[in-house]
Protein backbone atom coordinates (compact mmCIF):
# COMPACT_ATOMS: atom_id res chain seq x y z
CA UNK A 1 0.00 0.00 0.00
CA UNK A 2 1.27 3.29 -0.87
CA UNK A 3 1.89 5.97 1.61
CA UNK A 4 2.08 3.30 4.32
CA UNK A 5 4.54 5.74 6.96
CA UNK A 6 2.48 9.04 6.23
CA UNK A 7 -0.93 8.22 6.81
CA UNK A 8 -2.44 8.57 10.64
CA UNK A 9 -1.79 5.61 12.55
CA UNK A 10 -5.19 5.72 13.95
CA UNK A 11 -6.69 5.61 10.74
CA UNK A 12 -4.26 3.05 9.28
CA UNK A 13 -5.86 1.11 12.43
CA UNK A 14 -9.15 1.72 11.97
CA UNK A 15 -10.60 -1.69 11.08
CA UNK A 16 -12.95 -1.37 7.89
CA UNK A 17 -16.40 -2.52 8.39
CA UNK A 18 -17.56 -6.15 8.66
CA UNK A 19 -20.56 -4.73 7.20
CA UNK A 20 -18.61 -3.32 3.95
CA UNK A 21 -17.20 -6.74 3.41
CA UNK A 22 -20.21 -8.24 2.96
CA UNK A 23 -21.79 -5.51 0.95
CA UNK A 24 -18.71 -5.52 -1.64
CA UNK A 25 -19.55 -9.51 -1.91
CA UNK A 26 -23.25 -10.21 -2.25
CA UNK A 27 -22.97 -6.83 -4.63
CA UNK A 28 -21.03 -9.29 -7.08
CA UNK A 29 -23.84 -12.27 -7.06
CA UNK A 30 -27.41 -12.03 -9.02
CA UNK A 31 -30.45 -13.02 -7.44
CA UNK A 32 -29.17 -12.61 -4.02
CA UNK A 33 -32.16 -11.62 -1.39
CA UNK A 34 -31.35 -9.53 1.70
CA UNK A 35 -32.64 -8.26 4.94
CA UNK A 36 -29.36 -6.89 5.58
CA UNK A 37 -30.49 -2.76 5.42
CA UNK A 38 -30.43 -0.74 7.99
CA UNK A 39 -32.94 1.92 6.74
CA UNK A 40 -36.67 1.95 6.24
CA UNK A 41 -38.60 1.09 3.07
CA UNK A 42 -40.78 2.91 2.77
CA UNK A 43 -40.54 6.24 0.30
CA UNK A 44 -40.43 9.33 2.24
CA UNK A 45 -44.10 10.60 2.38
CA UNK A 46 -45.20 12.84 -0.18
CA UNK A 47 -45.85 15.63 1.50
CA UNK A 48 -42.01 16.04 2.87
CA UNK A 49 -40.66 15.32 -0.46
CA UNK A 50 -42.67 17.97 -1.70
CA UNK A 51 -41.19 20.69 0.91
CA UNK A 52 -37.72 19.77 -0.23
CA UNK A 53 -38.87 20.18 -4.35
CA UNK A 54 -40.64 23.07 -2.87
CA UNK A 55 -37.38 25.19 -1.41
CA UNK A 56 -35.56 24.33 -4.88
CA UNK A 57 -38.13 25.74 -6.64
CA UNK A 58 -37.86 28.88 -4.41
CA UNK A 59 -34.18 29.08 -4.50
CA UNK A 60 -33.99 28.45 -0.65
CA UNK A 61 -30.48 27.11 -1.42
CA UNK A 62 -28.34 29.19 0.19
CA UNK A 63 -26.12 28.46 3.38
CA UNK A 64 -28.62 28.28 6.76
CA UNK A 65 -26.97 30.04 9.71
CA UNK A 66 -24.66 27.24 11.48
CA UNK A 67 -26.92 25.77 14.19
CA UNK A 68 -29.69 25.49 11.40
CA UNK A 69 -32.98 27.09 10.80
CA UNK A 70 -34.41 28.94 13.51
CA UNK A 71 -38.08 27.01 12.50
CA UNK A 72 -36.72 23.75 12.50
CA UNK A 73 -35.00 24.09 15.51
CA UNK A 74 -38.27 25.36 17.06
CA UNK A 75 -40.17 22.23 15.37
CA UNK A 76 -37.83 19.70 16.71
CA UNK A 77 -37.78 21.75 20.28
CA UNK A 78 -41.55 21.29 19.86
CA UNK A 79 -41.58 17.83 19.27
CA UNK A 80 -39.47 16.68 21.56
CA UNK A 81 -42.18 18.58 24.36
CA UNK A 82 -44.83 16.95 22.47
CA UNK A 83 -43.73 13.38 22.24
CA UNK A 84 -41.17 12.50 24.91
CA UNK A 85 -42.17 15.74 27.50
CA UNK A 86 -38.55 17.08 27.39
CA UNK A 87 -38.31 20.67 26.83
CA UNK A 88 -35.14 22.01 25.26
CA UNK A 89 -34.53 25.59 24.11
CA UNK A 90 -34.28 26.05 20.69
CA UNK A 91 -32.06 28.80 20.71
CA UNK A 92 -29.45 27.68 23.32
CA UNK A 93 -29.89 23.98 22.86
CA UNK A 94 -29.99 22.47 19.46
CA UNK A 95 -27.49 22.02 16.41
CA UNK A 96 -28.94 20.53 13.55
CA UNK A 97 -26.60 18.38 11.88
CA UNK A 98 -25.99 16.41 8.53
CA UNK A 99 -27.30 13.29 10.10
CA UNK A 100 -27.12 11.81 13.04
CA UNK A 101 -23.43 10.69 12.28
CA UNK A 102 -22.08 14.01 12.33
CA UNK A 103 -23.73 14.82 15.37
CA UNK A 104 -22.03 11.31 17.19
CA UNK A 105 -18.64 12.60 15.78
CA UNK A 106 -18.56 16.43 16.61
CA UNK A 107 -20.12 15.36 19.89
CA UNK A 108 -17.79 12.91 20.83
CA UNK A 109 -14.72 15.13 19.52
CA UNK A 110 -15.66 18.07 21.25
CA UNK A 111 -16.27 15.47 24.82
CA UNK A 112 -12.49 13.43 24.54
CA UNK A 113 -9.65 14.10 25.69
CA UNK A 114 -6.41 11.54 24.52
CA UNK A 115 -7.03 8.51 26.43
CA UNK A 116 -10.22 9.17 27.96
CA UNK A 117 -12.85 6.28 28.22
CA UNK A 118 -16.11 6.08 26.36
CA UNK A 119 -18.35 3.00 28.14
CA UNK A 120 -19.77 1.11 24.64
CA UNK A 121 -22.60 -1.56 25.37
CA UNK A 122 -22.12 -4.07 22.64
CA UNK A 123 -23.25 -5.31 20.32
CA UNK A 124 -23.02 -1.99 19.09
CA UNK A 125 -23.99 0.23 15.59
CA UNK A 126 -20.54 0.00 13.77
CA UNK A 127 -19.48 3.90 14.02
CA UNK A 128 -19.41 4.38 17.87
CA UNK A 129 -16.20 2.96 18.33
CA UNK A 130 -14.25 3.97 14.98
CA UNK A 131 -15.36 7.52 16.04
CA UNK A 132 -14.50 7.27 19.90
CA UNK A 133 -11.10 5.86 18.24
CA UNK A 134 -10.44 8.94 15.71
CA UNK A 135 -11.27 11.72 18.87
CA UNK A 136 -8.31 9.62 20.24
CA UNK A 137 -10.80 8.00 23.08
CA UNK A 138 -10.66 4.49 24.51
CA UNK A 139 -13.44 2.39 24.12
CA UNK A 140 -14.43 -0.04 26.63
CA UNK A 141 -16.78 -2.09 25.45
CA UNK A 142 -19.62 -3.57 28.27
CA UNK A 143 -21.73 -6.94 26.85
CA UNK A 144 -25.81 -6.66 26.78
CA UNK A 145 -27.24 -9.32 27.46
CA UNK A 146 -30.08 -11.61 25.32
CA UNK A 147 -30.65 -12.98 28.97
CA UNK A 148 -31.28 -9.38 29.87
CA UNK A 149 -33.04 -8.54 27.32
CA UNK A 150 -30.18 -6.85 25.83
CA UNK A 151 -31.00 -3.78 28.33
CA UNK A 152 -27.57 -2.29 30.07
CA UNK A 153 -27.55 -3.45 33.43
CA UNK A 154 -26.06 -1.17 37.00
CA UNK A 155 -24.07 -4.14 37.44
CA UNK A 156 -22.67 -4.16 34.15
CA UNK A 157 -22.06 -0.63 34.05
CA UNK A 158 -20.53 -0.38 37.14
CA UNK A 159 -17.84 -2.84 36.68
CA UNK A 160 -16.38 -0.69 33.99
CA UNK A 161 -15.84 2.79 35.26
CA UNK A 162 -12.78 4.02 36.19
CA UNK A 163 -11.35 7.01 36.82
CA UNK A 164 -10.91 7.63 33.36
CA UNK A 165 -14.49 6.84 32.18
CA UNK A 166 -15.60 10.10 30.42
CA UNK A 167 -19.00 9.09 28.99
CA UNK A 168 -21.37 6.61 27.71
CA UNK A 169 -23.22 5.68 24.92
CA UNK A 170 -26.74 4.80 25.08
CA UNK A 171 -28.46 3.47 21.32
CA UNK A 172 -32.07 2.36 23.05
CA UNK A 173 -33.90 1.27 20.89
CA UNK A 174 -30.79 0.00 19.80
CA UNK A 175 -29.38 -1.07 16.56
CA UNK A 176 -28.81 -4.10 15.91
CA UNK A 177 -30.70 -5.80 18.82
CA UNK A 178 -33.99 -4.14 19.15
CA UNK A 179 -33.70 -3.62 22.76
CA UNK A 180 -35.07 -0.71 25.10
CA UNK A 181 -34.47 0.90 27.71
CA UNK A 182 -38.02 1.83 30.09
CA UNK A 183 -37.57 4.99 32.51
CA UNK A 184 -37.38 2.30 35.17
CA UNK A 185 -34.38 0.45 33.35
CA UNK A 186 -32.78 4.22 33.45
CA UNK A 187 -33.24 4.76 36.76
CA UNK A 188 -31.34 2.30 37.99
CA UNK A 189 -28.37 3.20 36.05
CA UNK A 190 -28.44 7.12 36.43
CA UNK A 191 -26.85 7.80 39.95
CA UNK A 192 -23.61 5.93 38.76
CA UNK A 193 -23.53 8.38 35.74
CA UNK A 194 -23.96 11.01 38.56
CA UNK A 195 -21.78 10.00 40.77
CA UNK A 196 -18.72 9.48 38.47
CA UNK A 197 -20.36 12.71 36.49
CA UNK A 198 -20.38 10.60 33.27
CA UNK A 199 -21.89 12.05 29.84
CA UNK A 200 -24.53 10.05 28.34
CA UNK A 201 -24.45 10.29 25.06
CA UNK A 202 -27.91 9.03 24.02
CA UNK A 203 -28.94 8.33 20.64
CA UNK A 204 -32.51 8.19 20.25
CA UNK A 205 -32.67 8.02 16.32
CA UNK A 206 -35.22 4.66 16.81
CA UNK A 207 -37.04 6.60 19.42
CA UNK A 208 -40.24 6.49 17.19
CA UNK A 209 -39.95 2.91 16.77
CA UNK A 210 -41.12 2.01 20.15
CA UNK A 211 -43.44 -0.73 20.06
CA UNK A 212 -44.67 -1.85 23.86
CA UNK A 213 -45.41 1.90 25.35
CA UNK A 214 -44.07 5.05 24.59
CA UNK A 215 -40.30 5.41 24.41
CA UNK A 216 -38.14 6.91 27.49
CA UNK A 217 -35.34 9.15 26.96
CA UNK A 218 -32.66 9.41 29.88
CA UNK A 219 -32.73 13.31 29.14
CA UNK A 220 -36.07 12.67 31.61
CA UNK A 221 -33.62 12.40 34.65
CA UNK A 222 -33.45 16.17 35.95
CA UNK A 223 -30.47 15.03 38.18
CA UNK A 224 -28.27 14.38 35.39
CA UNK A 225 -29.97 16.52 32.78
CA UNK A 226 -27.19 18.75 32.46
CA UNK A 227 -24.72 15.86 31.68
CA UNK A 228 -27.03 14.33 29.02
CA UNK A 229 -26.76 15.12 25.47
CA UNK A 230 -29.58 13.82 22.87
CA UNK A 231 -29.05 12.98 19.75
CA UNK A 232 -31.32 11.74 16.86
CA UNK A 233 -32.74 12.44 13.65
CA UNK A 234 -35.07 12.15 10.90
CA UNK A 235 -33.71 9.14 9.06
CA UNK A 236 -35.62 6.31 10.43
CA UNK A 237 -38.93 8.16 12.06
CA UNK A 238 -39.96 10.01 8.99
CA UNK A 239 -37.94 7.26 6.51
CA UNK A 240 -35.79 10.35 5.49
CA UNK A 241 -32.18 8.49 5.44
CA UNK A 242 -30.97 10.32 2.40
CA UNK A 243 -31.73 13.60 3.32
CA UNK A 244 -28.84 13.23 6.09
CA UNK A 245 -30.76 15.50 8.90
CA UNK A 246 -29.85 15.23 12.49
CA UNK A 247 -29.70 17.15 15.53
CA UNK A 248 -27.97 17.33 19.12
CA UNK A 249 -30.14 18.67 22.07
CA UNK A 250 -27.82 19.29 25.05
CA UNK A 251 -26.96 22.08 27.91
CA UNK A 252 -26.18 25.52 26.07
CA UNK A 253 -22.22 25.27 27.09
CA UNK A 254 -21.84 22.02 25.56
CA UNK A 255 -23.44 23.43 22.54
CA UNK A 256 -21.57 26.55 22.33
CA UNK A 257 -18.63 24.40 22.31
CA UNK A 258 -19.69 21.54 19.92
CA UNK A 259 -20.79 24.24 17.78
CA UNK A 260 -16.86 25.31 17.07
CA UNK A 261 -16.45 21.65 15.20
CA UNK A 262 -19.76 22.39 13.64
CA UNK A 263 -18.97 25.54 12.10
CA UNK A 264 -15.79 25.22 10.42
CA UNK A 265 -16.24 21.54 9.54
CA UNK A 266 -19.32 21.46 7.65
CA UNK A 267 -21.00 24.97 8.02
CA UNK A 268 -24.08 23.85 8.04
CA UNK A 269 -27.05 20.75 6.90
CA UNK A 270 -28.25 20.84 3.68
CA UNK A 271 -30.45 23.79 3.27
CA UNK A 272 -33.83 21.73 0.97
CA UNK A 273 -33.00 19.20 3.23
CA UNK A 274 -33.78 21.37 6.71
CA UNK A 275 -36.64 22.62 4.92
CA UNK A 276 -38.12 19.06 3.81
CA UNK A 277 -37.61 18.27 7.93
CA UNK A 278 -39.42 21.32 9.13
CA UNK A 279 -42.34 19.70 7.08
CA UNK A 280 -41.84 16.66 8.45
CA UNK A 281 -41.15 17.51 12.64
CA UNK A 282 -44.39 19.95 12.25
CA UNK A 283 -46.99 17.69 10.01
CA UNK A 284 -45.41 14.03 10.15
CA UNK A 285 -47.04 12.35 13.38
CA UNK A 286 -49.35 10.46 11.27
CA UNK A 287 -46.37 9.65 9.08
CA UNK A 288 -44.95 7.83 12.03
CA UNK A 289 -47.40 6.43 13.48
CA UNK A 290 -48.60 4.24 10.01
CA UNK A 291 -44.83 3.76 9.29
CA UNK A 292 -44.10 2.48 12.85
CA UNK A 293 -47.34 0.51 13.16
CA UNK A 294 -46.70 -1.56 9.87
CA UNK A 295 -43.01 -2.48 11.52
CA UNK A 296 -44.52 -3.50 14.33
CA UNK A 297 -46.24 -6.10 12.35
CA UNK A 298 -43.63 -7.16 10.21
CA UNK A 299 -41.69 -7.86 13.90
CA UNK A 300 -44.67 -9.74 14.67
CA UNK A 301 -44.79 -11.91 11.46
CA UNK A 302 -40.58 -12.39 11.61
CA UNK A 303 -40.46 -13.31 14.98
CA UNK A 304 -43.14 -16.26 14.77
CA UNK A 305 -41.77 -17.51 11.92
CA UNK A 306 -37.90 -17.42 13.07
CA UNK A 307 -39.41 -19.10 15.64
CA UNK A 308 -41.13 -22.32 13.68
CA UNK A 309 -38.11 -22.77 11.52
CA UNK A 310 -35.75 -23.69 14.89
CA UNK A 311 -34.43 -20.13 15.32
CA UNK A 312 -34.97 -19.31 19.10
CA UNK A 313 -35.90 -15.09 18.94
CA UNK A 314 -37.26 -13.23 21.70
CA UNK A 315 -39.47 -10.73 20.83
CA UNK A 316 -37.50 -6.74 20.39
CA UNK A 317 -39.29 -3.66 21.48
CA UNK A 318 -37.79 -1.55 19.02
CA UNK A 319 -36.15 -0.43 15.93
CA UNK A 320 -36.52 -2.87 13.22
CA UNK A 321 -33.78 -5.72 13.44
CA UNK A 322 -34.29 -9.28 15.48
CA UNK A 323 -31.06 -10.32 16.72
CA UNK A 324 -31.33 -14.23 16.69
CA UNK A 325 -28.58 -16.85 18.49
CA UNK A 326 -27.44 -18.78 15.72
CA UNK A 327 -25.14 -20.69 18.13
CA UNK A 328 -27.22 -24.03 17.42
CA UNK A 329 -25.63 -24.45 14.57
CA UNK A 330 -22.13 -24.52 15.37
CA UNK A 331 -20.92 -21.95 13.33
CA UNK A 332 -19.19 -18.43 14.16
CA UNK A 333 -21.36 -15.46 12.50
CA UNK A 334 -19.40 -14.86 9.51
CA UNK A 335 -18.99 -18.41 9.00
CA UNK A 336 -23.21 -18.54 9.03
CA UNK A 337 -23.47 -15.41 7.22
CA UNK A 338 -21.15 -16.19 4.24
CA UNK A 339 -22.58 -20.00 3.85
CA UNK A 340 -26.40 -18.20 3.96
CA UNK A 341 -25.30 -16.23 1.15
CA UNK A 342 -23.26 -19.09 -0.98
CA UNK A 343 -26.06 -21.91 -0.70
CA UNK A 344 -29.16 -19.94 -0.65
CA UNK A 345 -28.21 -16.63 -1.94
CA UNK A 346 -29.42 -14.25 1.56
CA UNK A 347 -27.41 -11.89 2.91
CA UNK A 348 -27.93 -11.35 6.73
CA UNK A 349 -25.44 -9.27 8.78
CA UNK A 350 -22.77 -11.38 10.71
CA UNK A 351 -23.30 -10.19 14.47
CA UNK A 352 -19.66 -9.82 15.16
CA UNK A 353 -19.70 -6.95 12.76
CA UNK A 354 -20.87 -5.01 15.86
CA UNK A 355 -18.59 -6.10 18.81
CA UNK A 356 -17.26 -9.26 19.96
CA UNK A 357 -19.99 -9.66 21.78
CA UNK A 358 -22.40 -9.97 18.83
CA UNK A 359 -20.38 -13.06 17.75
CA UNK A 360 -22.86 -16.26 17.39
CA UNK A 361 -25.88 -13.99 16.38
CA UNK A 362 -26.80 -12.42 13.06
CA UNK A 363 -28.54 -9.36 12.31
CA UNK A 364 -31.90 -9.65 10.68
CA UNK A 365 -33.47 -6.65 9.08
CA UNK A 366 -37.36 -6.38 8.66
CA UNK A 367 -37.86 -3.04 6.79
CA UNK A 368 -38.58 -5.32 3.78
CA UNK A 369 -41.81 -6.30 2.39
CA UNK A 370 -44.09 -9.35 3.55
CA UNK A 371 -43.18 -11.24 -0.03
CA UNK A 372 -39.74 -10.10 0.47
CA UNK A 373 -39.50 -11.64 4.01
CA UNK A 374 -41.10 -15.01 3.17
CA UNK A 375 -38.91 -15.69 0.67
CA UNK A 376 -36.06 -14.75 3.31
CA UNK A 377 -37.78 -17.29 5.65
CA UNK A 378 -37.91 -19.98 3.48
CA UNK A 379 -34.12 -19.79 2.51
CA UNK A 380 -32.93 -19.91 6.22
CA UNK A 381 -35.33 -22.65 6.60
CA UNK A 382 -33.86 -24.65 3.93
CA UNK A 383 -30.09 -23.65 5.42
CA UNK A 384 -30.81 -24.50 8.68
CA UNK A 385 -32.04 -28.29 7.33
CA UNK A 386 -28.59 -28.18 6.39
CA UNK A 387 -26.30 -27.31 9.05
CA UNK A 388 -29.10 -27.87 12.41
CA UNK B 1 -57.49 -6.02 16.92
CA UNK B 2 -60.56 -5.06 14.65
CA UNK B 3 -58.85 -1.69 13.22
CA UNK B 4 -55.70 -3.03 12.49
CA UNK B 5 -56.99 -6.04 11.23
CA UNK B 6 -59.19 -4.10 8.92
CA UNK B 7 -55.99 -1.34 7.68
CA UNK B 8 -54.57 -4.70 6.48
CA UNK B 9 -57.63 -5.67 4.79
CA UNK B 10 -58.35 -2.56 3.17
CA UNK B 11 -54.68 -2.56 1.71
CA UNK B 12 -54.61 -6.20 0.67
CA UNK B 13 -57.64 -8.37 0.55
CA UNK B 14 -55.39 -11.18 -0.46
CA UNK B 15 -53.30 -11.95 2.48
CA UNK B 16 -53.91 -15.61 4.08
CA UNK B 17 -55.42 -15.63 7.67
CA UNK B 18 -52.27 -17.35 8.87
CA UNK B 19 -50.19 -14.39 7.41
CA UNK B 20 -52.38 -12.00 9.60
CA UNK B 21 -52.49 -13.70 12.63
CA UNK B 22 -48.58 -13.66 12.55
CA UNK B 23 -48.71 -9.74 11.67
CA UNK B 24 -51.05 -9.40 14.31
CA UNK B 25 -49.17 -11.51 16.84
CA UNK B 26 -52.86 -13.21 17.20
CA UNK B 27 -54.05 -16.53 16.99
CA UNK B 28 -55.50 -18.11 14.07
CA UNK B 29 -58.59 -19.35 14.90
CA UNK B 30 -59.52 -15.59 16.42
CA UNK B 31 -58.37 -14.19 13.41
CA UNK B 32 -60.79 -16.33 11.11
CA UNK B 33 -63.20 -15.68 13.78
CA UNK B 34 -63.04 -11.86 13.65
CA UNK B 35 -62.99 -11.51 9.79
CA UNK B 36 -66.34 -14.05 9.53
CA UNK B 37 -67.76 -11.56 12.45
CA UNK B 38 -66.70 -8.03 10.74
CA UNK B 39 -68.17 -10.00 7.22
CA UNK B 40 -71.63 -10.92 8.97
CA UNK B 41 -72.12 -7.48 10.31
CA UNK B 42 -71.35 -5.78 6.71
CA UNK B 43 -68.26 -4.09 8.11
CA UNK B 44 -66.32 -5.67 5.56
CA UNK B 45 -68.81 -5.43 2.55
CA UNK B 46 -67.30 -7.28 0.09
CA UNK B 47 -63.74 -7.91 -1.66
CA UNK B 48 -62.77 -5.68 -4.95
CA UNK B 49 -59.86 -5.26 -7.22
CA UNK B 50 -58.29 -2.73 -8.27
CA UNK B 51 -58.22 -3.11 -12.32
CA UNK B 52 -56.34 -0.89 -14.56
CA UNK B 53 -58.33 -1.53 -17.43
CA UNK B 54 -56.83 1.06 -19.69
CA UNK B 55 -53.85 -1.92 -20.09
CA UNK B 56 -56.41 -5.06 -19.98
CA UNK B 57 -57.19 -3.33 -23.53
CA UNK B 58 -60.68 -3.45 -22.92
CA UNK B 59 -63.00 -0.71 -23.61
CA UNK B 60 -64.89 0.77 -20.69
CA UNK B 61 -66.09 4.07 -20.06
CA UNK B 62 -67.04 6.05 -16.55
CA UNK B 63 -68.54 9.40 -15.55
CA UNK B 64 -69.15 10.97 -12.69
CA UNK B 65 -72.68 12.13 -12.39
CA UNK B 66 -74.14 14.97 -10.27
CA UNK B 67 -77.92 14.51 -9.53
CA UNK B 68 -80.02 17.37 -8.16
CA UNK B 69 -83.37 15.91 -6.21
CA UNK B 70 -86.45 16.60 -4.37
CA UNK B 71 -86.28 15.40 -0.42
CA UNK B 72 -89.42 13.56 0.09
CA UNK B 73 -91.00 14.10 3.59
CA UNK B 74 -90.22 11.38 6.06
CA UNK B 75 -87.67 9.44 3.89
CA UNK B 76 -85.28 12.58 2.62
CA UNK B 77 -82.92 11.27 0.18
CA UNK B 78 -82.61 7.78 1.55
CA UNK B 79 -85.34 6.54 -1.17
CA UNK B 80 -84.61 8.20 -3.89
CA UNK B 81 -80.99 6.95 -3.43
CA UNK B 82 -82.12 3.63 -2.87
CA UNK B 83 -84.23 3.42 -6.40
CA UNK B 84 -80.52 4.53 -7.78
CA UNK B 85 -78.48 2.10 -6.11
CA UNK B 86 -80.17 -0.25 -7.07
CA UNK B 87 -78.92 0.01 -10.87
CA UNK B 88 -75.96 -2.47 -11.75
CA UNK B 89 -74.50 0.32 -13.88
CA UNK B 90 -74.40 2.96 -10.42
CA UNK B 91 -70.42 1.83 -9.03
CA UNK B 92 -70.68 3.86 -6.27
CA UNK B 93 -73.50 6.60 -5.04
CA UNK B 94 -72.93 9.14 -2.53
CA UNK B 95 -75.11 12.44 -0.65
CA UNK B 96 -73.18 15.37 -0.85
CA UNK B 97 -72.98 18.67 -0.12
CA UNK B 98 -72.79 21.48 -2.59
CA UNK B 99 -74.46 22.41 -5.32
CA UNK B 100 -76.24 18.64 -6.30
CA UNK B 101 -77.49 16.39 -3.76
CA UNK B 102 -75.50 13.09 -4.99
CA UNK B 103 -72.60 12.10 -6.59
CA UNK B 104 -72.50 8.88 -8.39
CA UNK B 105 -69.69 6.99 -10.51
CA UNK B 106 -71.94 5.31 -13.55
CA UNK B 107 -69.87 2.31 -15.14
CA UNK B 108 -70.60 1.17 -18.68
CA UNK B 109 -69.12 -0.74 -22.06
CA UNK B 110 -68.83 2.61 -24.00
CA UNK B 111 -70.21 6.08 -24.08
CA UNK B 112 -73.40 5.11 -26.05
CA UNK B 113 -73.85 3.11 -22.78
CA UNK B 114 -73.51 5.37 -20.42
CA UNK B 115 -75.24 8.03 -22.54
CA UNK B 116 -78.65 5.74 -22.40
CA UNK B 117 -78.58 5.09 -18.91
CA UNK B 118 -78.60 8.23 -17.94
CA UNK B 119 -81.46 9.41 -20.27
CA UNK B 120 -83.43 6.55 -19.93
CA UNK B 121 -82.75 4.98 -16.55
CA UNK B 122 -81.54 7.92 -14.16
CA UNK B 123 -83.11 11.15 -15.53
CA UNK B 124 -86.69 10.17 -15.26
CA UNK B 125 -86.08 8.77 -12.07
CA UNK B 126 -88.87 9.90 -9.72
CA UNK B 127 -87.65 12.35 -7.58
CA UNK B 128 -84.49 13.02 -10.02
CA UNK B 129 -84.58 17.08 -10.96
CA UNK B 130 -81.81 17.17 -13.23
CA UNK B 131 -78.24 15.58 -13.70
CA UNK B 132 -74.88 16.40 -15.09
CA UNK B 133 -72.78 13.67 -16.76
CA UNK B 134 -68.94 14.41 -16.60
CA UNK B 135 -66.80 11.24 -18.51
CA UNK B 136 -63.63 10.33 -16.90
CA UNK B 137 -61.21 10.58 -19.57
CA UNK B 138 -58.30 9.12 -17.72
CA UNK B 139 -57.79 7.58 -14.13
CA UNK B 140 -54.03 8.19 -12.10
CA UNK B 141 -55.33 7.04 -8.96
CA UNK B 142 -57.84 4.18 -8.00
CA UNK B 143 -58.62 3.39 -4.30
CA UNK B 144 -55.64 4.63 -2.83
CA UNK B 145 -52.97 2.90 -6.12
CA UNK B 146 -51.37 5.14 -8.15
CA UNK B 147 -51.83 3.79 -11.92
CA UNK B 148 -49.03 5.98 -13.58
CA UNK B 149 -46.37 3.69 -15.45
CA UNK B 150 -43.23 6.65 -15.19
CA UNK B 151 -42.99 6.58 -11.49
CA UNK B 152 -39.51 5.58 -10.56
CA UNK B 153 -38.74 4.68 -6.98
CA UNK B 154 -35.11 4.65 -5.49
CA UNK B 155 -33.25 1.55 -4.92
CA UNK B 156 -31.99 0.85 -1.44
CA UNK B 157 -28.26 -0.80 -1.14
CA UNK B 158 -28.22 -4.67 -0.25
CA UNK B 159 -26.13 -4.17 3.03
CA UNK B 160 -25.94 -0.96 4.89
CA UNK B 161 -25.19 -0.63 8.89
Amino acid sequence: MMFEEEINQIVRNLKPSGIRKFFDIAATRKGVVSLGVGEPDFITPWHIREAAIYAIEKGRTFYTGNKGLPALRKGICDYYRRRFGISFDPEENAIVTVGGSEAIDIVLRTLLKPGDEVILPTPAYVAYAAIIEMAEGKVVEVELKEEDRFKLTPEVLEKAVTARTKAIILNFPGNPTGGIMTHDDYAKIVPILKKHHIFAVTDEIYAELTYEGKHSSIAEFDEIRDQTIVINGFSKAYSMTGYRVGYILAHKDLISMILKIHQYTIMCATTPSQYAAIEAVNNGDNDIAEMALSFKQRRNYIVKELNRIGLKTHMPEGAFYVFPSIKVTGLSSEEFCEKLLDEENLALVPGNAFGQAGEGYVRISYAYSLDEIKIAISRLESFLKNHG
Amino acid sequence: MNKELLLLLENNARYEVRDLASLLNEDETLVEKAIKDLEARNVIAGYHTIINWDKADTEISKAIIFVNCVPERESGYDKVAEKIARYPEVDSLYLISGKAEFMLQVNGKNMREVSNFVAHKLAPTEGVSGTETMFILKEYKLNGKELLDEREDGERLLVTP
